[in-house]
């Protein structure tokens, strides 16, 4: 016994350090397997609340661009507004635009804090759950898709980015409707993959690619990127295809969270259906 | 003279962390060189101190860094790691004059003083890189990170350690 105290007392560094590193190492495999901590990451009160005073004063900067931005992406909505007589998809009728007849609801959020060189990059969004933002909605930019929320905290929400080795979404080829998974091999933050798609689809280099069908989370037809290079995997039955962005993520602002009204009822249809099974 | 160096070392601890956060995390140079200056704490920190609550202190300092940028606990991992080595790489780099009693970081020579910054550095990028690539079959990756990522931290350690370079410890 008295050896065994010893021996303790004497290697007392050493097993701090082993206890230590089991304890990251334990926080880092259990969240790769499943959801980050609730509390610990950058979405909790504090580091949001340092991010978003360091950011009231960093976007000052950089007013004017994101003004550009704005104006045009009005324009283009204004655009559309204007010409909607002629664009059968929308009814005319202004009941349309009360929010109890739509099916999705989108609430404006800014970024406090961007990453893209990570391996899983994550977002903090400057809304949270006190502003109606659930887990699992959709982001988008004004020229693009983002991510998807994964966990919010009273005032802010951390968003997985499409740069991030877990996303996995569901796009389409503009104007066929075959779809596939939207990943990224980590390489260059404006290039993302689709895999999957068929070895008949016939593919051109700066074909369109937009969000599918499938999704409860986007809607569908949200622009995404243009195709970049294509190649067909190594069991050459279907193509993997290198996208790049819409979006610069490097530089991006002010997002779009995009919720789902018939998310719940859809997910809940498909899991009764797998059940039956 | 204690209480002092408390202080000393809260600041630097503050200030270090909310320069990485707010400052180094942000450039992503190349799309992923973002440096970590926040190394310079595990190399100031005083010599002679207990070793354990070290540790814990490294522990807490890579915490706040993780928590801070969606990192899991890959800084935490990588900074108890060089905290644990720290007294074996000066051992490795100062020689005997590290037993003396009154053993000071500034006595040695300049190209000394840098190479235990630059094992602390490398060392601490291949731990962080090995746990954020999780997997040898990226090994391209790895390699290519840990050595860019490092030269270019090293490079700004050595700048921000020159800038406030400790005189008094």
């Amino acid at each position: 016994m008295q050896r065994i105290i010893n021996f303790i007392i004497r290697n007392k560094n050493l097993l701090l350090y082993l206890f230590l590193f089991a304890i990251s190492l334990a926080f880092t495999i259990q969240s790769h397997s499943y959801h980050q901590s609730k509390y610990f990451n950058s979405a909790n009160s504090i580091t949001g609340g340092i991010y978003n005073t360091s950011n009231s004063f960093s976007s000052y900067i950089n007013l004017k661009k994101e003004n550009e931005k704005l104006v045009q992406e009005n324009m283009q909505l204004r655009n559309y507004l204007m010409n909607k007589e002629y664009n059968v998809e929308i009814p005319i009728d202004s009941t349309a635009f009360d929010s109890i007849f739509l099916d999705y609801t989108i609430i404006g959020s800014r970024i406090i804090k961007n990453s893209y060189s990570h391996l899983d990059n994550y977002i903090t969004l400057n809304k949270g759950s006190e502003d109606g933002i659930k887990q699992d909605m959709g982001v988008v930019t004004p020229t693009g898709i983002l991510g998807i929320v994964e966990n919010t905290s009273k005032h802010f929400s951390r968003v997985q980015s499409v740069l991030n080795r877990k996303s996995n979404l569901n796009a389409k080829i503009k104007h066929t409707n075959n779809f596939g998974s939207l990943i990224w091999n980590t390489k260059d933050y404006n290039t993302v993959q689709l895999v999957d798609i068929p070895r008949r689809v016939k593919l051109k280099v700066g074909d369109t690619i937009l969000t599918g069908a499938s999704s409860s989370i986007f809607p569908e037809n949200i622009p995404i990127g243009t195709i970049k290079a294509f190649d067909l995997n190594t069991s050459k039955s279907s193509y993997s295809i290198d996208i790049t962005l819409f979006n610069d993520m490097s530089n991006i602002k002010n997002v779009y969270i995009i919720n789902n009204k018939n998310r719940l009822e859809i997910e809940q249809l498909e899991s009764e259906t797998q059940n039956g099974d | 003279m204690a209480t002092n160096l408390y202080f000393i070392n809260i600041i630097r601890f503050i200030v270090l962390v909310i320069a990485q956060v707010l400052v180094c995390n942000r450039i992503g140079y190349m799309g992923f060189i973002n440096p970590m200056i926040y190394i310079l704490f595990i190399y100031w920190y005083p010599i002679k101190q207990n070793k354990s609550i070290f540790l814990i202190v490294a522990f807490l300092l890579g915490f706040t860094i993780d928590v801070f940028s969606d990192t899991l606990a890959f800084h935490t991992a990588a900074t108890i790691t060089i905290a644990f080595l720290r007294p074996s790489i000066m051992r490795f780099c100062f020689g005997v004059n590290y037993d003396f009693q009154n053993f000071k970081l500034t006595s040695v020579p300049r190209l000394q003083q840098i190479a235990y910054l630059a094992f602390l550095v490398f060392i601490h990028h291949t731990v962080f890189f090995l746990l954020e690539v999780f997997s040898f079959a990226n090994y391209i990756l790895i390699l290519k990170k840990i050595f860019v990522v490092s030269s270019v931290s090293l490079v700004l350690c050595i700048l921000f350690s020159s800038l406030f370079s400790v005189k008094k410890e």
